[in-house]
């Protein structure tokens, strides 16, 4: 989808200090040889498949089903994979790529800490040093986490300037890359930041709607009318609707985060509320005030705390063939809870929005279509915080 | 008549020093410029906050969180700009990071810089890949758009460089901007090259702290860009801290006069 200058329409680019530009390029001449090489492509798949634990499951909800009494649902399972979350599909390509390049250290951001924790996963399998940024307000809210990547033999830095959460520590990453590039790949979680960062992400998470679509049709003979992914910076959604996009009668809808509601100053929601920027290597859409100052957003979900969103869904979104939808805090605890107990899965606090809003949608359905959920993470990580949400005090 | 880029290297290295605007407040700003002016300073870049400024060390970011939350604004910036056009004609430059640019809009953004006797513009995060963006729009209103060269820019000096208009911003070593004990980076075959491409002057920044790094840099190029230590002061001395900046400066500046 995107040009040679790592464009989608209007957004995307290159915006990053100098110093960075030369591993741009060269981080953009290995991926494209790589990507096309077929030794890296069989390590690669036999990582995914026997490591990873690909392909994840596409289940069929049938209580959902029932009891919403309109789409068929079926749930794309990233939260059966390794680690727990769609996370891993991208570390896998990335720091495989990274240790082809001669890079002997990876870094990285992470938000609830999945990214961390997949990252440090795959770095500690394939003997690369780790070191993870994470801003110290996120490391409060998923210290389990943070213990995780310690034990992975990661690094934490706890970040603690700016807003302390997701956005900071991205620029604490950039500032680390800027200081020691020689023998690091900054391995980016999401769809977004500078191309080729944006493409290559997505060309890793891609995998899940390309086992998506196979699967759909050998269960149902047929492809879905709507496919549903929760959107921070958007790397499950990419990876969720990609190989959807060329099929016009399948309707993509990201969920972004509303937080306490698109009204209020305390949200996530970038399609809803953002507007055109430059930020964090892209143009794209972003929370930002009337002078081009980054907003402080606001989640209970760590993993949507971001004011940005990957480039590729701004375009899709300027084309109209993708659309986003907010979804709150509450509507998206609720429905935390409602698949915990009609389908037996704790799911991720940021997947729970887009079940939060599957549960919208399905009922105006008619019983002969089919919607999939991706279901980007397991809920473990969240259980405290959901339980301190609905006033039960419990510590992890 | 307002000093234009040519003018700042004219007599000598020069000395370009960096001030974020609004710290602490936009008053202060204002008097410590004058300061520097006087102190010797040939340049002035002033530092257009933001809210995530990725090429910062902990100096400027903190300046930069103290400016906005002291109110500090785009349209703030260019009335104190304003108000200082009335007490001197010295040369003046913007340095900020692309988003506060970009969402004023290029057109009002460089047409205000225009009116207020803005030469040029640095910004960290538009590179030569990129610049495209605002160069015509800049050009239009004789803002000059500076382009940065980084220790690792290697092939693309030579690029970046014969594009180059008003100076070039050399970056010492790699990182973030702030103070350095030691600087590294082999300087003297990048200025090299630079010359070979271009006429254009070439200044050297980030890490420059004491005089006598900067008489050692400003032999090898053609001066120094001085911004931490400056926000340091202020960091530490606050409105006060106007009689401080001004002998540090003058210290710098002695410190390459003779070269």
């Amino acid at each position: 989808m995107s040009n040679e200058n790592g464009r989608f329409g209007e957004f995307g680019g290159q915006y990053i200090p100098e110093t960075l530009m030369n591993e741009l390029i060269s981080l953009e001449k290995n991926y494209n040889y790589y990507k096309n090489d077929p030794e890296f492509l069989s390590e690669l798949d036999s990582l995914m498949k026997g490591y990873a634990g690909r392909p994840s499951l596409l289940y069929y909800a049938e209580k959902m089903t029932r009891d919403l009494g309109g789409a068929k649902i079926y749930l794309k399972r990233e939260d059966l994979n390794h680690t727990g979350a769609h996370k891993i599909n991208n570390c896998l390509g990335q720091v495989l790529l990274a240790k082809k390049m001669g890079k002997t250290r990876v870094i990285a951001e992470t938000g609830a800490g999945q990214h961390g924790v997949a990252t440090a996963t795959v770095a500690a399998l394939l003997g690369l040093e780790c070191e993870i940024f994470m801003g110290e307000v996120d490391c409060e809210r998923q210290r389990l986490n943070v213990y995780r990547m310690e034990l992975l033999g990661a690094r934490v830095h706890p970040v603690t300037t700016g807003t302390r959460v997701l956005k900071d520590a991205v620029n604490e990453c950039m500032r680390e890359w800027v200081s020691r590039v020689d023998d690091t790949l900054y391995v980016l979680g999401s769809v977004m930041g500078p191309h080729p960062f944006p493409t290559m992400v997505r060309d890793f998470q891609s995998v899940i709607s390309r086992e998506a679509r196979v699967q759909i049709l050998e269960r149902e003979g047929k492809l879905p009318d709507a496919v549903l992914a929760c959107v921070g910076g958007g790397s499950n959604a990419m990876g969720m609707f990609y190989n959807f996009i060329g099929d016009e009668k399948v309707k993509l809808i990201g969920c972004e985060a509303a937080g306490k509601g698109i009204d209020t100053k305390e949200h996530a929601a970038t399609i809803s509320r953002g507007s055109l920027g430059v930020f964090h290597g892209m143009k794209s859409l972003f929370c930002q005030n009337e002078y081009g100052q980054i907003d402080e957003v606001y989640s209970i979900s760590a993993g949507l705390d971001y004011p940005g969103i990957g480039p590729e869904h701004a375009y899709l979104h300027s084309i109209g063939r993708a659309s986003y939808v907010p979804v709150t805090d509450e509507e998206a605890v609720e429905a935390f809870e409602y698949l915990a107990r009609t389908e037996g899965i704790i799911c991720a606090i940021e997947s729970a929005h887009a079940v939060a809003h599957a549960m919208k949608l399905a009922p105006s359905m008619s019983p002969d279509q089919i919607m999939i959920i991706c279901l980007s993470g397991r809920g473990d990580k969240d259980v405290a915080a959901i339980a301190r949400y609905r006033g039960v005090d419990i510590h992890d | 008549m307002i000093k234009n880029l040519k003018n700042v290297f004219d007599h000598g290295k020069a000395f370009i020093a960096f001030i974020t605007a609004g710290d602490p407040d936009l008053e202060s700003t204002k008097e410590f410029i004058l300061t520097m002016e006087k102190a010797g300073a040939d340049l002035i870049e002033i530092g257009i906050p933001f809210s995530d400024p990725i090429a910062e060390g902990p100096v400027i970011q903190e300046a930069d969180i103290r400016a906005l939350s002291s109110g500090t604004t785009t349209d703030r910036i260019f009335d104190m700009v304003l108000e200082l056009r009335e007490k001197t004609d010295m040369p003046l430059v913007f340095m900020g990071y692309l988003n506060p640019v970009f969402h004023y809009g290029y057109e009002k953004f460089f047409a205000r810089c225009g009116k207020a006797g803005i030469s040029g513009i640095i910004i960290p995060d538009l590179p030569y890949e990129e610049k495209g963006e605002c160069l015509g729009i800049a050009r239009s209103h004789g803002v000059e758009v500076i382009s940065m060269i980084a220790p690792t820019s290697e092939e693309r000096i030579r690029t970046i460089a014969s594009e180059a208009e008003g100076f070039l911003y050399v970056v010492s070593s790699l990182g973030v901007t702030g103070v350095r004990s030691e600087i590294k980076t082999d300087l003297a075959s990048i200025l090299e090259t630079i010359r070979k491409a271009t006429d254009v002057p070439a200044a050297v920044g980030f890490g420059i702290n004491t005089p006598d790094q900067a008489k050692k840099i400003a032999a090898l190029s053609d001066g120094v860009i001085v911004g931490s230590a400056i926000v340091r002061i202020i960091a530490e001395r606050g409105r006060e801290a106007g009689p401080y900046i001004a002998e540090y400066v003058a210290s710098m500046k002695d410190a390459i006069k003779d070269l």
